[in-house]
């Protein structure tokens, strides 16, 4: 609270900073964890609440005759003018929402003062419902060939995995620690999938610490342990998802790629994800299409390609659909990394997952893939979407491309999915929002430190309780069109304007009129909508 | 002329290969007058494969060894490919369809052949729509009356029968007014707007040229327009050219309305805001992107026009008697060699407007893409007679309506209407205001890449759609709407 300056400012106009509605007249409210604009009108009296971890960039704007303009830019893109009548007033405004928004300690963060009044048994049962033991026993493990290790105990080979892995039976724990110390942050290869139809996997890792000529047997080892894993095949795919270039630069740095000739019966495949500075600036540049006002079809399509988001997303699903068809049509278990095994390792196992599994298509399916790949794999949370104040270097719309994936896949296959956009959407809004404990810090093991699960509660018994809002009715559950993979043809023109719909339509509007939108779209979206 | 002096061939074995997402049929294939068939072989399904030659846009034939292959690029955007055997063979069917796909006549077209079981000759063609209108407007309002000085089509060629001008205005006046303007298309009411008590009116340009030419009679008709609106209001004329090409337009006799000529009438090139004025759209021939313009407005505004029975009113009323010549711009589509100006995909832009308007307001329209697609397909080839000539007159020359079947009979049939309808239609009795920002208009999936997407999902989301909205009838005991409901008065 020592950071609220001002809290409370009158006659304050909000400006919608799309639409052209006129500026609505109200009272401003600065509180410990939101901002909050309420509408001077007397029927109404409507309400704005904007998280402070929501905020992504404020900026204080030039002094007309109407007041003092700050312009307030969130995370989910929704772009907020307000219009504060004394420059004294906005001032103290701007410096603490700079404050409030940039987060030093995670006790500041929401989810620590967070309080839905559940008592402490509902707490706990609330995060065990997500329960990946119980996954990886329905893919049907521990089986003959994969074994739970538990070499990653108390994170002693690699802080940024979960203590709980599997690896193939051969992959002793010799094998495992002397290839994790060839491999970027020890992030050796473990399982992220097992394909029981034909008894293959899909395996992760990061970069391994090849330079131009170095060698590690157990490293070697490892990866043929992967092979042995999977009878019926004579080899594995190593697929990694950095463009050539980025891969080769890194071998004069000491780390770079699978050499085919030292590691016996491995097929390399390079995908081209491109680095998460590179969808930084996309992302940018779409947004700044997105704020052009009254733009032509030809600055608003230029402006859309010049960005270059299309075809990163169309890059991550054609990763995912390369593992997928690898793993399904192949009968060949594939090998995943990037540099460091954390992002576009994370993107591409996870689409590959939707496309294989139906039941990663479910509600609580969805949850256990996110859990899996991303929270438990040690996914940068904090860096990458700004929990705490930090490095802007880190930040990157990672799993924000991920959701959008889903999405595209959703409108290509309207009744294959058992959730609904809004299912998409709430989960991206919360993991900025650090309402729940689920996206904060950086790993399993900064997680456990700071006793999530004792002091937070957990977004997915949130979402579960409210699953009747997230349920697709076009959601067709026979095996027909459920069990078994999608097939997708991933032209470009697939990915033309459908992504155009999740983004703008999110940009464009405020929640409740999102909330209209998905009304509409749970009843129409079909490929032919109308 | 007989059909049977352009076929060559009788019939060979050929392979089809429809595009990516269909299987292969192999079989006999047999080119007919009007039809290219393929009779499958015995293992395979019975249906037997018929593509109306009309529909071909394009052929490229190759011949290698002894077999050839047929590349046939049609005006719905398919692309055929036939695999057949015997070289003669090949180049024997190319030059057939070549011949026939291109004939001109409209008499021997299909349509004056087509007799499908279960519809009568004379069905649905008892639109009449100016005169049904025109029963509509009269009872909001008698300033307007129905006049048939283009009885005979000696006022205006391209209009049809029986127009609808204001009632102080006579057939002497009509006359005139009809020799200033382009085409003899002189300003007629298009739709009247019940809330507001104003009017929208199209013509063609006036043929004002170099020297400023006036007609007392046109400037009259336009003042009876605002005499007869509700009091005081304003009238725009909104001409779909640029300024720069309606001043250039001058130059070859065409022109614009002075502004000294038409007090009370003020000219735009710009879309306009809602106001509550009467609006005199013109472009230049006032064929096309006139049309464009008063259909869409209509659809738009008036909720009457956004059902079933309404959208086909208001295409017959707005397009095919308001005498679009689909003839000419339809009779080849994108993949045609040739590019003469008149061809045109007018229609289909109308087309793709309805379907953004469509997806920004998905209960608002009674039908679905499915009608949209196969007006599409229809205007382009059609076994059935309404999208055939240029205009009424060549309509009755040719007895299009007593020798062919309406293609509403066909699309009214019950067995058709669940591909048609939008099944969460809820009547909306607003106006609807679509955005035209950039980012709310998409491409047109269903049409443009309808060859190229596995069509399951789709087909199977639909069902589900349907089922969804059946059932929901079913538990909240509603009648469903009736098929072939006539707009309401």
């Amino acid at each position: 609270m020592e950071h609220i300056r001002t809290p409370k400012v009158e006659n304050v106009r909000l400006v919608d900073g799309i639409s052209s509605k006129k500026a609505a007249l109200g009272t401003l409210y600065l509180t410990a964890t939101h901002v909050i604009f309420v509408e001077n009108a007397p029927d109404t009296r409507k309400e704005t609440w904007i998280l402070h971890s929501q905020i992504s960039t404020i900026e204080k704007q030039a002094t007309t005759a109407t007041g003092c303009p700050l312009l307030v830019r969130c995370k989910n893109f929704q772009l907020l003018q307000l219009v504060i009548p004394q420059e004294r007033d906005c001032h103290d405004v701007y410096i603490s929402l700079l404050r409030l928004a940039r987060p030093v300690k995670y006790e500041e963060l929401y989810c620590f003062s967070f309080n839905p009044k559940l008592d402490r048994e509902e707490r706990e049962q609330g995060w065990m419902l997500i329960d990946l033991s119980e996954e990886y026993k329905r893919m049907g493990l521990p089986n003959n060939y994969w074994q739970l290790s538990d070499v990653n105990r108390d994170y002693r080979v690699c802080d940024s995995y979960p203590t709980q892995l599997y690896v193939p039976k051969s992959a002793t724990a010799h094998i495992i620690v002397g290839s994790s110390k060839f491999r970027s942050r020890r992030r050796f290869p473990a399982l992220s999938y097992y394909y029981k139809d034909n008894h293959v996997s899909i395996c992760r890792s990061s970069q391994p610490l090849s330079g131009f000529s170095a060698r590690c047997l157990e490293d070697e080892q490892m990866l043929q342990a992967i092979r042995k894993a999977s009878p019926g095949s004579d080899f594995i795919y190593v697929v990694d998802t950095r463009p050539k270039l980025n891969a080769m630069a890194n071998r004069a740095a000491g780390k770079g790629y699978e050499n085919e000739d030292n590691y016996s019966n491995i097929k390399f495949q390079f995908i081209g994800i491109e680095n998460i500075h590179v969808m930084r600036n996309s992302l940018q540049k779409m947004l700044e299409v997105c704020e052009l006002k009254s733009p032509s079809m030809s600055d608003f399509l230029w402006g859309l390609e010049n960005s270059g988001w299309l075809r990163h997303i169309k890059a991550i699903m054609d990763a995912g659909i390369f593992i997928a068809k690898a793993v399904s049509e192949e009968g060949a278990s594939v090998l995943v990394h990037c540099s460091d095994g954390w992002d576009r390792t994370a993107q591409a196992c996870s689409v590959a997952g939707l496309l294989l599994d139906p039941h990663y298509r479910t509600l609580k399916g969805f949850m256990v893939l996110i859990e899996k790949d991303w929270i438990s794999f040690g996914h940068k949370f904090n860096h990458r979407y700004g929990n705490l104040d930090g490095d802007p270097r880190e930040i990157s719309p990672v799993i924000d491309q991920f959701i959008e994936c889903v999405w595209q896949l959703m409108e290509q296959f309207p009744c294959a999915f058992e959730f609904n956009e809004r299912f998409l959407i709430h989960i991206q809004h919360h993991i900025y929002s650090c309402q729940f404990g689920n996206f904060l810090c950086n790993s399993q093991k900064e997680r456990q430190e700071l006793k999530i699960q004792e002091r937070t509660y957990s977004l997915w018994a949130h979402l579960w309780k409210n699953r009747g809002d997230y349920l697709n009715p076009l959601f067709r559950d026979d095996p027909s069109q459920t069990q078994g993979t999608l097939h997708l043809p991933t032209m470009p023109c697939n990915f033309m304007y459908k992504t155009v719909g999740l983004w703008f339509e999110r940009f464009l509007r405020r929640p409740e009129d999102v909330d209209v939108q998905i009304v509409t779209w749970c009843f129409t979206k079909c490929c032919c909508p109308l | 002329m007989e059909f049977s002096e352009l076929i060559r061939t009788g019939q060979a074995q050929a392979e089809l290969l429809r595009g990516p997402e269909m299987p292969p049929l192999r079989g006999t294939l047999c080119v007919t007058g009007h039809h290219l068939l393929l009779s499958p072989g015995p293992q395979a399904t019975p249906d037997l494969w018929l593509l109306l030659l009309r529909s071909v846009d394009s052929i490229e034939k190759r011949v290698a060894g002894d077999a050839g292959t047929i590349t046939l690029r049609c005006k719905d955007l398919r692309v055929l490919q036939l695999d057949i055997e015997g070289v003669e063979a090949t180049l024997d069917i190319a030059r057939s369809i070549e011949a026939l796909s291109s004939l001109e006549s409209v008499i021997t077209s299909f349509p004056f052949f087509y007799r499908p079981k279960g519809l009568r000759l004379g069905e649905s063609w008892h639109f009449h729509p100016p005169e049904r209108y025109y029963k509509r407007v009269a009872r909001e309002t008698r300033a307007w009356r129905l006049s048939e000085a283009n009885e005979d089509f000696s006022l205006c060629p391209s209009y049809p029968r029986a127009v609808i001008v204001p009632r102080t205005v006579d057939d002497d006046a009509l006359a005139r007014s009809a020799r200033f303007r382009q085409g003899g298309r002189f300003p007629v009411l298009s739709y009247y707007h019940a809330p507001s008590g104003t009017v929208l009116l199209r013509s063609s340009q006036p043929l004002t040229g170099p020297q400023k030419r006036r007609c007392a009679e046109d400037e009259e008709l336009l003042q009876a327009v605002l005499a007869g609106a509700r009091p005081g209001a304003r009238g725009f004329i909104v001409d779909t050219r640029s300024a720069q090409a309606a001043k250039q337009a001058r130059m070859t006799g065409g022109g614009t309305e002075a502004k000294s000529a038409y007090p009370g009438w003020k000219r735009l090139h710009r879309p306009l805001e809602r106001e509550g004025a009467c609006i005199l759209v013109h472009g230049a021939e006032g064929t096309d992107s006139t049309l464009l313009v008063t259909s869409l407005a209509q659809l738009i505004l008036d909720p009457l026009s956004r059902t079933m029975a309404g959208f086909q009113e208001l295409i017959e009323r707005e397009w095919i008697q308001a005498g679009h010549p689909f003839q000419l711009r339809c009779a080849h589509s994108a993949f045609s060699h040739t590019r003469p100006k008149h061809e045109a995909p007018i229609f289909l832009l109308f087309l793709d407007c309805v379907w953004q308007l469509g997806r920004q307001f998905p209960l608002s329209l009674e039908f679905g893409e499915g009608m949209l697609l196969a007006l599409f397909d229809h205007s382009y080839a059609s076994p059935f007679g309404t999208f055939l000539c240029n205009s009424e007159k060549e309509r009755c020359l040719c007895e299009v309506r007593t020798r062919t079947h309406s293609l509403w009979s066909g699309l009214n049939q019950p067995k058709e209407q669940r591909k048609l309808r939008n099944p969460l239609y809820a009547p909306n009795p607003l106006a609807i205001w679509p955005s035209v920002e950039p980012q709310s208009l998409r491409l047109w999936q269903g049409l443009f890449l309808r060859w190229t997407h596995p069509p399951e999902p789709s087909e199977v989301a639909w069902e589900k759609v349907w089922q969804i909205a059946t059932d929901q009838e079913k538990t909240e005991g509603s009648q469903p709407t009736d098929s072939a409901s006539e707009p309401q008065p």
